[in-house]
């Protein structure tokens, strides 16, 4: 009997330093660049400063871009970053992340005859760009002092959003932040080509310079504080907790060396302040379809793998990234596959070597496997599947919850009558940060409302004059 | 933070932003959405005298001129004064005033051009409440014909006489309205003056005739086949309204007369520069009818940012201001000298300046170099004249420079003068002093 000779020994090819000095400064700068002067004017002048805008309905924080495209055409920079700002605080992160494509500019009227709305978010960069360079006088001032103290657990843009509006209002507001930064999100998760230059801190210092508001870091909800306590010691809670947990995958071998999760990955890459001495996998799979995904498969290639994968359960159509996102994705080089769930993953020596996957395909609503297989060679499997909100804290577990999320009505109160939240963490929505800065924002006025019943309604800010 | 409210005439206002007379403040219903927007105040929309109204065609009455890009640059109409019974806009002005006490309601009229009708109407407007009158003597079309409008406007006597009227038989303030249709704006605005005038405002609308339909080869716009001349506004008439403002502006006789800036006022900019040139506020149609009234909003905030970032606490602060740099052609300085200068960097090579500047003046930009496509100024062609300047699409890429004095300008080989002398001492002047 012959015996067939040994496989070549597969070593996992995970380095660093891929790519030159150059190289790197070019991925990672900025991926949108904005507009200069003369594109600015000229693209304002496109906005028909529509009646009852529909880009305002569009938008989840109101925004009144109307009235601040038409300030931009008329060098009202200032007044342009007001509108923005006061709507929505952190529409300078906005501007760079917003997927605009499904919100504001699919509503523009623009689109009707022209297939060609206005750059809105590009408008919106160059207000907040230009008012930031150069901010001047406060634009926002305090209310009188309410006398109430306000607890926000989350220093990401709902909580921030939150805590400014809040401050605004004349509370005084003390935010827990389990990290050393604040940000969440801005600061950890979105891509460095999206906000290059240390943008979020530089956009929370202006936020927090209103004034009222105190964050204390290496603060986690059930462990340094509790919902309990924080709700005994302050007037009202908000909590912008977001998803600090991460789905498994459910087979065997998810621990080995090279799998890890996308959001790791992203907040290490975010954090680093050398690209070159990140390792990444040569040939690297990505388990998803959502923004992390994506997120994590383009910075990859960023960092100089050579093939990159992304592997998503069903069609492209469904991915929850959207299909700019993907798009964007292909022009980097990214792969997508559809229609296939991860089977198994091969290893040796406690390192993963490749992932082989079951095609599948959609019966009355479920997915069942069609028999075929493929696999991949892979470096590193990065684990985008879905986050979950952790439910560390007692209180916290007896809230109601949907699908394993805080259930809050329009106003974000929860079923505890002192309690609000908003953003990822709550049931509903599309996990955006500019929904999250909505949350926030509305919950302060309705915390206000609750603590000082005179208060009248907050109406979402738009005049249709 | 820059105090936006004014008092004009003594007629107060939170902001310098009124409506103009016109459709857009033809009814209860248009003007309660426009306090509701924020403007400072309205001049109600002409009212006549009592029995049967006008009547207005059953249209077209607009038309607008458009730039390339379909923005409305340019707009002419054809409406008449309210073609509402006089008792139904009375009572609607007297409930809207009393509703909105802090906002300026000022009435435009327009009568026969004899003491009884003035005498008629004025106490009945008195009576609602208002804080002023503004008389029209602008309608350039409709209402002429009649002898009214501007048929009067043009006729300092008429304007002189009636104005007194008015000065007698009510304790309102007066505005008097001018209509450019005339040679110089001078003599109408000392003949309101005299007749006791609280203040005058300006421009009403220019004569004109829109364009013509080229497939039918009939005016456009028409009504049925035919149609008539109108009065043109928007953003095309601005230079004419200020030349006018600040040739009244500028006459030491009336340089206290308070003076209402109307003609194409869309931005807070427009505002600002009608401000510079003498006016106390000012009155806005077209902008308001092209975009609807939440364009105040954008008006107020600029200029707020513009006074507050420039230091002028008040409107009163920089109210004609320009006014002194303005003075007769031959008091320029005929020693200033200055060049264009092309950024090549800036420049995007569309060569449009060099065709005008061969075309049109005097050949002073050339198109080549090295046997490349490239354009610069030569100096020793350049006039000056700004050309360049007004047709180069990309702003900032071309600027003017002035010439220091003893620098050698290359199109003379004289060096530059140090003194100021204009064309009445200079030497081919015929009637040099």
């Amino acid at each position: 009997m012959s015996k067939s000779p040994p496989l070549p020994e597969i070593q996992p090819d995970v380095r660093p330093g891929r790519l030159s000095a150059c190289q790197y400064a070019d991925n990672f700068s900025d991926a949108h660049p904005p507009l200069t002067a003369m594109q600015a004017a000229i693209e304002a002048e496109r906005c028909y400063y529509c009646f009852d805008a529909p880009c305002i309905t569009a938008c989840p924080t109101g925004i009144d871009i109307p009235s601040f495209i038409r300030r931009i055409g008329e060098d009202n920079l200032r007044g342009a970053a007001k509108a923005i700002l006061e709507a929505n605080v952190f529409g300078g992160m906005c501007a760079r992340v917003c997927p605009t494509e499904v919100l504001c500019e699919q509503a523009c009227v623009r689109n009707t005859s022209e297939d060609k709305p206005v750059e809105i978010g590009m408008l919106q960069r160059h207000a907040t760009d230009a008012y930031f360079a150069a901010p001047g006088a406060p634009l926002f001032t305090r209310a009188a002092a309410t006398g109430k103290r306000i607890a926000v657990v989350g220093a990401g843009p709902a909580g921030l959003s939150c805590a400014h509006r809040a401050a605004m209002l004349g509370h005084e507001v003390t935010v827990f932040e389990a990290r050393p930064k604040p940000g969440g999100l801005n600061e950890y998760g979105l891509a460095t080509y999206k906000t290059t230059d240390d943008f979020a801190q530089q956009e929370i210092a202006w936020l927090l310079s209103i004034g009222g508001i105190t964050i204390a870091y290496g603060q986690t909800l059930g462990e340094q504080i509790t919902l309990a306590d924080l709700s005994l010691k302050f007037d009202a809670v908000f909590l912008g907790l977001g998803l600090g947990g991460v789905n498994a995958l459910g087979i065997a071998g998810e621990s080995i060396g090279g799998v890890s999760n996308a959001v790791e990955f992203i907040a290490g890459l975010r954090q680093t302040t050398d690209y070159a001495a990140l390792p990444v996998g040569r040939r690297v799979v990505v388990l998803g379809g959502g923004m992390t995904a994506v997120d994590a498969a383009v910075q990859s290639r960023k960092l100089g793998a050579e093939e990159v994968t992304i592997v998503y359960r069903r069609d492209q159509q469904r991915m929850p990234a959207s299909t700019h996102e993907q798009e964007w994705a292909q022009l980097n080089g990214v792969t997508i596959r559809t229609w296939s769930v991860l089977a198994a993953l091969g290893a040796h020596a406690g390192a993963v070597t490749s992932a082989s996957f079951a095609s599948v395909r959609e019966v009355d609503g479920a997915l069942q496997e069609t028999g075929e297989r493929w696999s991949l060679e892979a470096d590193t499997v990065l684990k985008a599947i879905g986050q979950t909100l952790v439910l560390a804290d007692p209180t916290l577990a007896t809230l109601q919850l949907r699908g394993g999320r805080i259930v809050v009505d329009a106003d974000g109160r929860t079923s505890l009558p002192t309690v609000w939240a908003g953003g990822d963490c709550t049931f509903g929505g599309k996990d955006l940060t500019v929904e999250a800065v909505e949350h926030g924002k509305i919950a302060a006025h309705a915390i206000t409302r609750a603590l000082i019943p005179s208060t009248p309604a907050f109406k979402r800010a738009r005049r249709a004059a | 933070m820059a105090n936006l409210a004014t008092t004009f005439a003594g007629i107060k206002s939170p902001n310098p932003f009124w409506l103009a007379s016109a459709p857009p403040t033809d009814k209860e219903i248009n003007v309660v959405r426009a306090f509701e927007a924020g403007w400072g105040g309205v001049v109600w929309k002409t009212l006549g005298e009592a029995g049967p109204p006008v009547v207005n065609v059953n249209g077209p009455r607009y038309a607008a001129l458009y730039s390339q890009d379909r923005r409305l640059i340019g707009f002419n109409n054809i409406e008449l004064i309210t073609d509402r019974p006089l008792e139904v806009n009375l009572a609607e002005i007297t409930r809207v005033k009393r509703n909105w006490p802090d906002r300026a309601m000022i009435v435009s009229i327009m009568v026969p051009c004899d003491e009884q009708s003035w005498k008629a109407i004025l106490p009945r407007v008195e009576d609602t409440g208002c804080d002023g009158i503004e008389l029209n003597f602008g309608c350039p079309h409709g209402m002429s014909e009649r002898g009214m409008g501007s048929a009067v406007g043009q006729v300092p006597e008429y304007i002189e006489m009636v104005t007194r009227w008015c000065k007698q038989y009510s304790k309102l303030p007066v505005i008097v309205k001018l209509t450019p249709n005339i040679a110089d704006i001078k003599p109408p605005a000392l003949a309101a003056q005299r007749g006791g005038a609280d203040a005058v405002s300006l421009i009403n609308t220019i004569n004109s005739v829109m364009g013509v339909d080229l497939d039918s080869l009939l005016i456009y716009p028409n009504t049925g086949g035919t149609g008539s001349h109108g009065g043109y506004c928007g953003p095309a008439v601005k230079p004419i309204a200020q030349n006018m403002v600040a040739e009244i502006a500028r006459t030491p006789q009336m340089a206290t007369l308070p003076i209402s800036g109307i003609g194409g006022i869309t931005t807070w900019k427009d505002a600002a520069e009608f401000i510079a040139l003498g006016c106390g506020n000012v009155q806005v149609c077209t902008a308001a009818m092209t975009y609807g009234f939440k364009i105040v909003q954008e008006m107020c905030d600029g200029l707020s940012n513009y006074m507050d970032e420039k230091g002028f606490a008040d409107i009163e602060a920089f109210r004609g201001r320009a006014v002194p740099s303005i003075v007769n052609w031959n008091q320029l300085n005929l020693n200033h000298i200055e060049k264009a200068f092309i950024n090549q960097e800036a420049c995007i090579q569309c060569g449009r300046c060099h065709v005008v500047c061969e075309d049109t003046s005097h050949q002073a930009i050339m198109a080549t170099k090295d046997g490349k496509r490239h354009f610069e100024v030569m100096d020793d062609e350049c006039v000056g004249c700004n050309l360049c300047v007004s047709v180069c699409p990309v702003p900032e890429c071309i600027t003017m420079h002035a010439l220091q004095p003893g620098e050698i300008d290359a199109r003379t080989g004289q060096s530059v003068p140090a003194a100021y002398a204009n064309w009445t001492t200079h030497p081919n002047n015929p009637a040099r002093v």
